[in-house]
């Protein structure tokens, strides 16, 4: 249903722009691969959850033709992301900046995992335990049921 | 007049689900046999009510009747009489009154199967089911009834969104419900043991086909939903990380988990509180992932409306259950102990690593989803989780997942020599060594995407074919062949389903480290080469279809000289909705995806042209099919049949006071 906004962002932005266009495309490949890079870890600002590489607005098309523009300008990545940050804020950054509290966001999975490593770990450990002290053959009122269930 | 029917039969399903939900309960506890038996004639009746009630509605959407809110705002004349069917739940209203449907209908599969039982844990799941009905009953009933009516009937509907009027859309949502509402008995199994305080082997049998049963439909839900954006945004992307993919995907992970932990309680009787808390999660998250798509809380270009009342009824809802659930959990959960005893080298342990592996990965895929919420109510930071984020953050569990699996699924239960185990895996594991080493030298310093990708592909595929293998022990080949067609089909069910999985991690690898994209202005007649293939325009021509306009494009690719494919990619626009879509042009092959799409015509006279070569694209969608098809060989074991499971079950089940 990606499409369903998609298609609200085209009715709204018309005329129709398409993702990338060729016209917007760099001549230097390097550049433009890096320009492509970048799109992928931005968001189109109108159109909810997609990046701008793929989005169809005219204001994705616009941020498309600032990152080229500050590439062709010979900034770095960093700088290019930065930029944007600057005009756009933190929203247009599909990829969160593992600063304040969003490095809780990024070590919640290597904390968990650790956690559950440990938990995990110490129970199946413990079952190894309880196979050592478990007691061997079969208790009493276990052998008096196998005797009655054997019959005499 | 049976508009007023269907929504008299679902009041009535309303009243019957609460009469459902305190009578049996109060029977169990009591030891009534008669208030007992209440549930399993009330099941049936809140089954039988809803159907009429769905199929009111149905019938209202196949006639076009306006004079229903509802059918005005979703339906059309015009509209092909397969998406007026599907119509029906290509809205809130609709789809909430198919997943109470479902939820009904999985409440009388339980009564109708459920006769080897004892009884009162028998009275117990089917009252906690029908106490989910009551809530999901009450939310429909007084926030998005679908049975309301104009005043003044309009003379045609305002249409169907046109990207809904597809055939992989019509079937994806009630794949997903089943799965999502399947795992609903799970979590209605888990309270009512919790109540019985008595958790078994037996226990764990009964489980385990119904988180089959959703765990495979979530598979092709899941599958379908991906195809179709593959194939109808037009980018030919597969999978976005948008919350309400990762609404059903974390819910595939804890039914994987659920799954695969359900074993240990059967064979080994271990793991048994964890079990129960994974069928409350698992169900919690089906409840989460309803929260996300019809709140509008977090926000998703799939969600349906945003309306606050919905938003506040499903958290109440969530509310009650998840922690009614964990609260008799903390009660409860201590008095289980466990049984079995294994060693840190058994199947035991590995299936533990299974399960902190799928649970870590849903709870990361958990916490990206909430993320943007969470960091604006409590830090006041506007900000976006997208794929970068989880594509980092999930991808290494999987992996890790993917490499133990073939190791796991062959080690014996209780004990087990590793060395013997890679003994039987080396073969495998060289075939999956020299497919990386192969592929990363032909392609020589791109992507280790492709190579790792293919690593495990390879190590999975192969490994599911050792596990059968090994499976029918020694002996000459001819007499091993033999057994093998003789092993039971959960056996062959295992090793399907996880040579599936080695096939979609093949399709996504492909996908993503060899594909290649070619973005011109193409003249027509003027051919243009994309990686080994040749691209002509022919021509754009203007075309109609039965509610839309097309520009129609006719595009050929050659290899070489040879004509590959005629493709005929259209730009649509539907004037009852206004609005354009997108059809790309696919060749679909074994090897590989050809994707066309055209887009605006220049000042020059040329088109705007699209050409992407997907590699392995279509084995992402296979390998799901293949998963949900080991699912399904699996579920028609004859040991794990939902009935013949569930009556020997009960003769062997020995109560433990």
């Amino acid at each position: 249903m990606r499409k369903l906004i998609l298609a609200l962002a085209i009715a709204l932005f018309a005329p129709m722009a398409g993702a990338v266009q060729p016209d917007e495309v760099l001549d230097d490949p390097v550049l433009e691969a890096r320009a492509r890079e970048l799109s992928k870890g931005l968001r189109c600002l109108v159109c909810r959850n997609e990046n701008i590489d793929e989005s169809n607005a005219e204001l994705a098309r616009d941020l498309r033709l600032f990152v080229r523009e500050r590439l062709v300008a010979g900034d770095t990545d960093a700088q290019v992301l930065a930029a944007v940050v600057d005009s756009y804020g933190e929203f247009a950054l599909l990829n969160p900046r593992a600063t304040g509290a969003n490095l809780l966001l990024w070590i919640a999975g290597p904390a968990m995992f650790l956690i559950a490593l440990g938990v995990g770990g110490a129970f199946v450990l413990g079952r190894k335990r309880a196979a050592a002290n478990a007691p061997e053959g079969l208790s009493d009122a276990e052998e008096a049921r196998l005797k009655e269930i054997l019959g005499p | 007049m049976i508009t007023e029917l269907g929504h008299f039969a679902l009041i009535l399903a309303f009243a019957v689900s609460i009469v459902q939900a305190i009578v049996p309960l109060v029977g169990a506890h009591m030891r009534w046999p008669a208030a007992m038996a209440v549930a399993e004639p009330a099941a049936t009746a809140q089954f039988l009510l809803t159907l009429a009630s769905f199929g009111a509605l149905t019938y209202a959407f196949v006639v076009s009747d306006f004079s229903l809110v509802l059918v005005t705002q979703n339906s059309h004349t015009l509209k092909p009489m397969l998406y007026k069917i599907s119509g029906v739940w290509g809205n809130h209203e609709g789809s909430l009154l198919l997943w109470v449907l479902i939820l009904t209908l999985f409440g009388a599969l339980a009564a109708w199967f459920g006769g080897g039982l004892p009884t009162t844990l028998r009275a117990r799941v089917l009252a906690v089911q029908s106490a989910i009905s009551v809530a999901f009953f009450a939310f429909l009933l007084f926030t998005s009834n679908p049975f309301l009516r104009m005043e003044v009937p309009p003379y045609d509907g305002q249409g169907l969104n046109p990207l809904l009027q597809d055939p992989g859309l019509a079937f994806h949502p009630p794949f997903l419900y089943v799965g999502y509402v399947g795992l609903s008995i799970c979590f209605s199994f888990a309270v009512a043991a919790l109540i019985e305080g008595r958790v078994d082997a037996a226990w764990g049998r009964w489980v385990r086909p119904w988180t089959l049963l959703s765990w495979l439909n979530l598979s092709v839900g899941i599958g379908l939903g991906s195809w179709w954006a593959y194939y109808e945004l037009g980018w030919g992307g597969f999978w976005f990380w948008d919350p309400v993919e990762n609404a059903s995907f974390m819910p595939w992970l804890l039914a994987a988990a659920l799954l695969h932990s359900a074993i240990v309680v059967e064979k080994r009787e271990a793991l048994k509180n964890w079990t129960i808390l994974l069928a409350i999660l698992a169900f919690g998250f089906s409840l989460i992932g309803t929260f996300i798509v019809r709140s509008g809380v977090i926000t998703s270009v799939h969600a349906f409306t945003n309306d606050p009342t919905r938003g506040t009824f499903i958290l109440a809802i969530l509310a009650f259950f998840l922690g009614g659930a964990l609260t008799l959990y903390a009660a409860r959960a201590n008095s289980m102990e466990a049984k079995g005893v294994f060693g840190v080298v058994s199947r035991e342990s590995f299936l533990v690593l299974n399960n902190i592996l799928l649970a870590v990965a849903a709870l990361v895929v958990f916490v990206g989803t909430v993320w943007p919420l969470v960091a604006e109510l409590l830090f006041d930071r506007k900000l976006s989780v997208g794929p970068p984020f989880f594509n980092l953050a999930f991808t290494p569990f999987f992996v890790l997942l993917a490499l133990l699996l073939p190791i796991g699924a062959i080690l014996p239960w209780k004990r087990a020599q590793l060395a013997r185990a890679s003994k039987g895996l080396r073969v495998a594991f060289a075939l999956a060594v020299a497919m990386a080493a192969l592929v990363w030298a032909m392609q020589s310093g791109r992507s280790a995407m492709g190579p790792l990708g293919l690593f495990l592909g390879t190590w999975l595929v192969a490994g599911a074919a050792t596990d059968l293998l090994l499976r029918t022990g020694r002996g000459g080949w001819s007499s091993r062949l033999g057994r093998l067609g003789r092993l039971p089909r959960a056996d062959w069910g295992k090793a399907i389903a996880h040579a599936g999985l080695g096939i979609t991690i093949f399709g996504i690898a492909g996908l993503l480290a060899w594909e290649i994209e070619d973005i011109r202005v193409a003249q027509p007649g003027a051919p243009y080469e994309v990686g080994r293939w040749t691209v002509e325009l022919v021509g754009v021509e203007n075309a109609r279809g039965p509610n839309y306009f097309a520009e129609r494009a006719t595009l050929n690719v050659r290899d070489g000289e040879a004509l590959v494919a005629t493709l005929h990619p259209e730009t649509r626009n539907y004037p009852v909705a206004g609005m354009p879509t997108v059809e790309a042009g696919i060749a679909n092959g074994f090897w590989r995806d050809i994707y066309l799409v055209v887009g605006e015509q220049q000042a020059d006279g040329g088109w705007v042209v699209r050409t992407y070569i997907k590699p392995l694209a279509n084995w992402i969608w296979t390998g799901a099919i293949i998963m949900a098809l080991g699912g399904v060989l699996s579920l028609t074991d004859r040991r794990y049949r939902v009935a013949a499971g569930a009556q020997r079950a009960a003769r062997n089940a020995v109560p433990a006071e």
